[in-house]
């Protein structure tokens, strides 16, 4: 039988992995993206459990407002990488330090 | 919901701004390039509007719509009039630096517009939906911004270190809310608190909650220890664009911890005061110790902005009415400060030169003294030296703390009085770096002899702003007292 507790703790470390993603990863900037994804997503897992749960739809319907929001934020990025890209010919994230003082 | 009932005079402005907005990006597809001023004349009378539509929807008390989704009361009121003023004078100040670099553009205009619009809701949010919707509107334009110069490897290495702490910063936001909705079943901001007030909520998950929640805040302020991304970031950005996120988003991230830890969570305030203790004390002291080492001023000023979301804390953690209105004050008088501050930097800039070193203000005494007055204004009051307003700003935040006697830190009650004299002692500490600029244009020889350009409105608008901190300091008692009145009637309703 699945419990709530289950639902937390898978989201949990899936938020955890994705934080360890993000300053961890040492190599590529596209890893990042990745890593930012499967936070929100994480995040979503919680939503919908609690929802389900508390039997209220409140939770899902930010969870569409979320994954929305989600993919106007990774274009964005990948916009970003891009420019990135075209000015630094590398998208390694220990190149990106030119801003330092 | 009966549509019938739907009031949407609350939401007036940001309606109207919504509609003006997209008026003005479509009609700048069919503007030429050599007659852009009519985007920017058009971008200016939108925000004129804009503040004329608040103050005549004005109420000294709080009306919702939207389903409760969304809130206009005095507080909002106010920091939204400052927020379209604000945003008209970077418009304003920065109308010659974008020019000069190529980024005078419709999208400059309009994702500046989308902004102000995010902050506006974000303002104006009762629902943690409406607050997430705000602060992605607000991060997704600036991330644009950000980039906007397309061939500057520092401003995309700048936009890219944004947008990854940035959504690092939401997810944390997110998880929280998401612990919250757990505990309390609730999503809108009364209904949390009606919740938490009556004891039936899960207290471990709510806890756990405010954590990420906390952690999620203090990444958007620029708070130690989530301050990495601040310095690089307005070093990185186009100075125009360092103003644009340095000035009104953090009248819209004040009231934004208003409306979650003080609206939504006001009961757990003995949870939350100890973690703002600890985020203030090491913003200020992190914040005035590494701005002493920087030699570039825009990275330098990005230090103090850390030290000053010490000190706004500092008025947030009192956990009263006082606290809260010294806050919202010593948050009005920041903006203005750094608009003075970064508007002369501005003006001295020109076509293929930025001021952006400690050294390019050596002698400015000797090219133009009123500049070198204005300058010299910003960094007192931002030292915190009577009779400006920064001074009275530190003061209102300081009293509010030495007033609470004791702060609750988790592991027990610990006297206020230690907090505010180390407060006092960092802010002495910043005066040095702040002095330093004044005896690099007072006594220093000048290096070049360019001369300074500055369109007439700037120039105006850039006296009045720097002159307005002197008029602050010395009669400070209208603004304070419209905070505390405001704060009052916000409060009350909730």
């Amino acid at each position: 039988m699945l419990t709530l507790t289950h639902f937390l703790v898978l989201a949990a470390v899936l938020f955890s992995i994705s934080v360890m993603g993000i300053f961890l990863n040492r190599k590529n900037v596209i890893v990042l993206l990745m890593a930012i994804e499967l936070m929100l997503l994480a995040v979503n897992f919680n939503f919908i459990a609690f929802s389900h749960y508390l039997s209220d739809t409140a939770g899902q319907i930010f969870v569409f407002f979320i994954l929305t929001v989600a993919a106007a934020e990774s274009a964005i990025g990948l916009a970003i990488l891009v420019v990135l890209f075209r000015n630094q010919s590398t998208i390694n994230i220990e190149d990106l330090d030119s801003l330092k003082g | 919901m009966n549509w019938a009932d739907l009031n949407l005079m609350p939401a007036l402005p940001e309606i109207f701004l919504l509609a003006a907005l997209s008026f003005i990006l479509v009609l700048d597809l069919f503007i030429p390039d050599e007659k852009r001023d009519v985007t920017y004349g058009l971008s200016l009378l939108t925000l004129a509007a804009c503040a004329a539509l608040q103050l005549a929807t004005f109420e000294p008390f709080a009306t919702t719509t939207f389903s409760g989704m969304f809130v206009d009361d005095p507080m909002a009121d106010i920091i939204k009039v400052a927020m379209y003023g604000v945003t008209a004078a970077v418009l304003v100040y920065t109308r010659q630096y974008v020019a000069d670099r190529g980024m005078f553009r419709g999208e400059y205009y309009t994702l500046s517009l989308f902004a102000l619009l995010g902050m506006n809701v974000m303002v104006s949010s009762s629902h943690f939906l409406t607050l997430y919707i705000g602060l992605e509107l607000l991060s997704l334009a600036l991330y644009a911004l950000i980039a906007l110069r397309r061939d500057s490897a520092a401003g995309t290495e700048a936009a890219m270190k944004y947008f990854v702490l940035g959504a690092l910063a939401s997810g944390m936001l997110l998880y929280g809310m998401s612990m919250v909705y757990g505990a309390t079943g609730s999503l809108a901001i009364s209904e949390i608190a009606a919740a938490i007030a009556s004891g039936h909520s899960n207290a471990v998950l709510l806890v756990f909650g405010l954590v990420f929640l906390v952690a999620g805040l203090a990444f958007k302020l620029g708070a130690v220890p989530f301050h990495m991304w601040v310095p690089d970031v307005y070093q990185g950005s186009p100075t125009a664009v360092t103003l644009m996120l340095g000035a009104a988003p953090k009248l819209a991230a004040f009231v934004f911890i208003i409306r979650i830890l003080v609206q939504g969570m006001g009961e757990l305030s003995g949870d939350w005061q100890g973690m703002l203790v600890l985020i203030a004390a090491l913003s200020m002291m992190i914040g005035n110790v590494a701005a002493i080492a920087q030699t570039n001023i825009k990275r330098m000023l990005a230090y103090s902005t850390i030290s000053h979301m010490g000190f706004l804390l500092l008025g947030l953690l009192a956990a009263n009415e006082q606290g809260y209105a010294s806050a919202m004050f010593y948050a009005m008088v920041y903006v203005l400060t750094t608009l003075a501050g970064f508007g002369v930097l501005l003006a001295l800039s020109h076509a293929g030169f930025e001021c952006e070193k400690l050294e390019d203000l050596k002698g400015l005494n000797q090219r133009n003294s009123w500049y070198a007055f204005l300058m010299l204004l910003v960094m007192f009051s931002m030292a915190g030296i009577p009779p400006l307003a920064g001074f009275y700003a530190k003061f209102a935040v300081i009293k509010s703390v030495v007033d609470l006697g004791a702060v609750n830190m988790g592991f027990g009650m610990v006297s206020a009085l230690y907090l505010a004299v180390f407060a006092v002692m960092m802010s002495l500490v910043g005066a040095f770096y702040y002095l330093r600029v004044v005896k690099n244009m007072y006594f220093d020889d000048k290096q070049s002899d360019a001369p300074i350009v500055v369109r007439g409105e700037m120039k105006v608008l850039l006296s009045v702003n720097a002159l307005a901190l002197l008029v602050l300091g010395v009669l400070p008692q209208g603004l304070i007292e419209l905070c505390i009145e405001a704060m009052r009637q916000s409060l009350a309703v909730l």
